[in-house]
């Protein structure tokens, strides 16, 4: 997954305060956390940095559908495999002779399956990075082939 | 309600628990399948149609041109049926057998040699059931499950939970990949990634031999001993261990001698078994319905003084050698997955398809017949890659013609 690092090399690093941040810095967290697009930066937008806001476009997708739990499938990078399904902490503890082992869901409360191939999101607030206890858990991150999931 | 499951005929893993809905006589939603079980099952992008010489027929004069092809050629092949239900492929074995025809499918080059060690009882095998229940160490040796059967780890081997092993794969199971590349299933396993060169799988298995026997495992190729050996060290230590073999580990030995040797010393020091990850849905299915009429289970040919059978019976040493004059391809698409100079040859003989898509093999054929699609729109009973029977039930209804419908008129017509 993207850091806000990798992120701050490729801005100016001037910290001209156009886009509102104090520091380039804090717009990199804020670019990764979808708060801002990258065309709030105005100096990324003149040539000489034209290839680092190439670089840029593709590491950051558009959050497009971000959950409340911030999670984003990207459809076009799921198959459907349902590795996250099987893995996920909140899937198994509700449906461990379905989801939990491997067949399809068996009841509403899971909070992903699979539909027509692509991963789908429901009861998000069940998932264990939501709400005030929340953790950083990655079973479903670690567990996709294709980096189709990703949190802000 | 009761939720009814139906079966994915994607490929050879034939997961039981797909949930559909149906709108129009079409199937609307494909629930709990991955994507290229849904591509399957929904309809093909490019639908075959009848065709002779290129122009539009009805089906009826297609069969009977068909047949006509069958009737006047001395020496035909059929080829093909890794996507047709078992009973078509019985019926493709009795049409072969009438029409003195040379019989093969894609295990010819494929998975045939580890399949014919399993089915002669020379290597152990489970069943992926089972792989679920106990495995506590899977293999991944020259397969990439991610992209050929995307819910291979998570249906059965590496991530549900199963009778003995209910603390799921971060402590109850460990996954290891052996591959020249690192696949998307390498990227899951993780450290448990074990890289080699191409050509290289034969010297790994007699490095892991001489390891698993106790002696300081060497390889050519930059792996130390030590990495070796830690490797030996999970396989020695697994409770049931299964390895899953891909094309990659089997196109690069010249024979399977060296993984009998493997999987004996293996189940010396420890418990193994051995799935083949076989591609289309009854692959296996073919060979085993060939092997319980012949003995063979591929690369066979019908004649009035008995069965012969021998790599002069395959399809690339038939169309390499030009013996071959007329041939029906069900089910595959032997232009688009045979090596330009053998397809070539297809183009010289009158070929005859029976396919529910527009292939490259039906686009040229001198006969094209359109038939459904299996699993959803016909029923029947196909084998999985580990050798468990399973049925399934049409999902939409139809009024064409099955693979076994269609030969069934063919012989008719001879």
């Amino acid at each position: 997954m993207t850091n806000a690092l990798e992120i701050y090399q490729l801005l100016p690093k001037t910290n001209c305060k156009q886009c509102g941040k104090a520091t380039c810095m804090a717009f990199g967290a804020a670019l990764l956390s979808r708060e801002v697009t990258i065309d709030d930066c105005p100096p990324l937008k003149e040539d000489k940095f034209r290839e680092n806001y190439e670089k840029l476009s593709q590491m950051i997708t558009p959050s497009g559908e971000a959950s409340e739990s911030g999670m984003i499938v990207h459809t076009e990078k799921c198959i459907g495999c349902g590795n996250c399904v099987v893995a996920c902490p909140v899937n198994v503890a509700e449906d461990p002779y379905g989801a939990g082992s491997g067949k399809a869901p068996t009841n509403e409360n899971v909070i992903l399956r699979v539909e027509d191939g692509v991963v789908r999101l429901s009861n998000v607030n069940q998932c264990r990075r939501f709400g005030k206890n929340k953790i950083m858990c990655n079973g479903c991150i670690v567990t996709c082939p294709t980096k189709a999931i990703e949190f802000v | 309600m009761e939720q009814e499951y139906y079966v994915c005929t994607g490929c050879a893993l034939l997961c039981d628990d797909i949930e559909i809905e149906v709108t129009d006589n079409k199937l609307s939603k494909v629930n709990n399948a991955c994507l290229k079980g849904v591509a399957r099952l929904k309809e093909c992008a490019k639908p075959a149609e009848c065709k002779v010489d290129g122009s539009n027929v009805n089906i009826d004069d297609a069969i009977k041109e068909a047949s006509s092809i069958l009737k006047n050629a001395p020496n035909p092949l059929i080829f093909g049926m890794g996507n047709s239900t078992t009973g078509a492929q019985k019926k493709a074995i009795e049409l072969a057998k009438r029409t003195n025809a040379y019989i093969d499918d894609t295990s010819s080059f494929c998975q045939g040699p580890v399949i014919e060690a399993i089915l002669g009882d020379r290597i152990r095998t489970c069943t992926l059931d089972e792989v679920k229940d106990y495995a506590d160490v899977i293999v991944y040796w020259g397969a990439d499950p991610s992209n050929s059967h995307p819910r291979h780890l998570s249906k059965y081997t590496y991530f549900p939970r199963g009778k003995e092993r209910q603390r799921g794969w971060e402590e109850d199971r460990t996954a290891i990949c052996i591959d020249v590349r690192k696949s998307d299933t390498a990227i899951i396993c993780g450290d448990k990634f074990y890289q080699i060169p191409p050509q290289a799988d034969e010297e790994l298995i007699d490095a892991l031999v001489s390891a698993l026997s106790g002696k300081v495992p060497k390889v050519s190729f930059g792996m130390g001993p030590k990495k070796i050996l830690e490797l030996a060290n999970l396989l020695k230590k697994a409770k049931f261990g299964v390895v899953c073999v891909g094309l990659g580990l089997i196109y690069s030995l010249s024979d399977i001698e060296p993984l009998v040797k493997l999987m004996n010393k293996l189940n010396d020091v420890s418990n193994f078994h051995l799935i083949p990850m076989v591609g289309q849905f009854n692959m296996r299915g073919f060979d085993h319905n060939l092997h319980e009429e012949t003995g063979y289970i591929n690369r066979a040919r019908f004649q009035e003084s008995g069965v012969e059978h021998g790599p002069q019976c395959s399809i690339v040493e038939l169309l390499r050698t030009k013996n071959v004059d007329a041939a029906l391809v069900i089910g595959s698409d032997p232009m688009s997955s045979l090596p330009g100079s053998i397809a070539k040859e297809l183009l010289d003989i009158p070929v005859i398809t029976i396919d529910p898509c527009m292939t490259m093999t039906s686009k040229k054929a001198k006969v094209a017949i359109a038939s459904v699609t299996s699993g959803a729109e016909c029923g029947g009973t196909a084998i999985r890659m580990d050798g468990v029977e399973v049925e399934f039930k049409p999902m939409i209804p139809t009024d064409s013609l099955s693979d076994e419908e269609i030969l069934s008129r063919i012989m008719e017509a001879l």
